[in-house]
């Protein structure tokens, strides 16, 4: 969508009718409101639960953190925890570019690099963990 | 980007200033915007004094004892007066109202009256409403039925049936709430806005509606319906009382569910 598209000053020979129906409904959007809204749920205790762990572990050696991690519901819960706060941030991420940029080479640019950064900082997040609780 | 300044030829200047008469005693100021299309000025501030013994309670009666009284080019929409029409919305102490409806006493220090926010201004406190009404009109807000009406009578309701409209049919569509919302100032182009989406589920809801699917089928658009980020200025706004997040709430929630 191009900047001048966005002025009610500019083709004006499109009926407003036509403009507010524009490319129609793309059929999506629910499964990802689903998702932003479930993922922010589950981080409510999640969150809750990796703070407390840490506090817990304030003075600890490494081998406690590793023995720790190494349990399978410490490990499995930090991995859930991984997965919605990357999947969680790359939503909100892509909803403020979706909202507030509209260049269009900027918007794809923005969007797809929140798409590479997050995959790889959480994939980079869940290989660590995985290193450590193995 | 968005743009967060006004641009150059939209900033608002200090305009005149309207004097009350000399030994009037309960003296209110209103800051009013004006923009005239026609003379090439920026939008300027004009402050009036208004004597409140001789003028209603509510804003709208200001208003109309300026245009009539001090300065006729003052231009706003009005009719009903009473809150059922909707002409008069306008932003009044930084909130969308309708002017009718808001006592003057409500309001400390000076009366700041703005059109409508993030709209075109056709002049003064006029906002052009044009896309609105056509985002209005894509919803089809009107009874879609492929079974034919009872020869001898009305489409019936059950009480619990006609329920689910209270709190939707008592929309009068000001605006107040779309021209309210950050994602709608933002993204008007695509997302339908509050008023509009309240008019939808009021028809989602309808019982006697046969087209409950292709409804929420034209709204299941991450532009259209999932711009709302359940900011609540709408609620928060409307002079009306009704509670359009909600009603988006709703349609999200049926569309979710039709899924399951």
């Amino acid at each position: 969508m191009s900047d001048t598209s966005r002025s009610p000053r500019v083709d004006m020979r499109r009926s407003p009718l036509g403009r507010a129906r524009g490319l129609g409904a793309a059929h999506s959007g629910s499964a990802t409101w689903w998702a932003h809204t479930l993922s922010s749920i589950a981080l409510v205790p999640l969150t809750l639960w990796f703070i407390c762990g840490m506090v817990r572990m304030v003075g600890a050696s490494r081998d406690d953190v590793v023995a720790w991690l190494s349990r399978p519901l410490p490990l499995v819960l930090m991995l859930v925890l991984l997965l919605m706060t990357f999947h969680h941030m790359k939503l909100g991420l892509e909803t403020v570019v979706e909202d507030y940029i509209h260049q269009p080479v900027a918007r794809l640019t923005m969007l797809l690099s929140i798409k590479a950064v997050t995959l790889l900082l959480g994939l980079a997040c869940i290989v660590s963990v995985l290193r450590i609780g193995l | 980007m968005v743009e967060f300044a006004l641009p150059r030829n939209s900033k608002i200047g200090t305009g005149k200033t309207f004097k009350a008469p000399a030994g009037t005693k309960r003296v209110r100021e209103f800051k009013i915007y004006r923009w005239n299309p026609d003379d090439g000025q920026n939008p300027r501030l004009d402050t009036f004094e208004i004597d409140m013994d001789r003028c209603g309670p509510m804003v709208l009666d200001a208003l109309i004892k300026i245009k009539n009284e001090i300065d006729p080019s003052l231009t706003f929409r009005r009719s009903c007066r009473e809150g059922i029409c909707g002409s008069c919305a306008m932003n009044i102490d930084g909130g969308n109202t309708l002017a009718c409806l808001k006592p003057i006493e409500d309001v400390k220090g000076a009366i700041k009256i703005h059109p409508l926010p993030h709209m075109p201004v056709v002049k003064d406190l006029i906002p052009d409403l044009t896309q609105a009404y056509a985002q209005l009109h894509s919803v089809q807000p009107w009874l879609q039925a492929d079974t034919a009406p009872p020869p001898d009578g009305e489409r019936l309701q059950s009480k619990e049936e006609r329920a689910k409209l209270d709190g939707l049919w008592e929309c009068i569509l000001c605006f107040c709430c779309s021209t309210s919302c950050p994602s709608y100032w933002w993204n008007g182009d695509r997302y339908l806005g509050p008023a509009a989406l309240l008019q939808a589920y009021r028809w989602i809801a309808d019982s006697r509606d046969e087209k409950t699917g292709e409804r929420l089928d034209a709204l299941e658009d991450p532009f259209k319906l999932y711009r709302c980020h359940t900011i609540m200025n709408c609620t928060d706004t409307c002079p009306k009382n009704l509670n359009p997040a909600k009603a988006i709430g709703e349609i999200k929630q049926l569309i979710a569910e039709r899924a399951m």
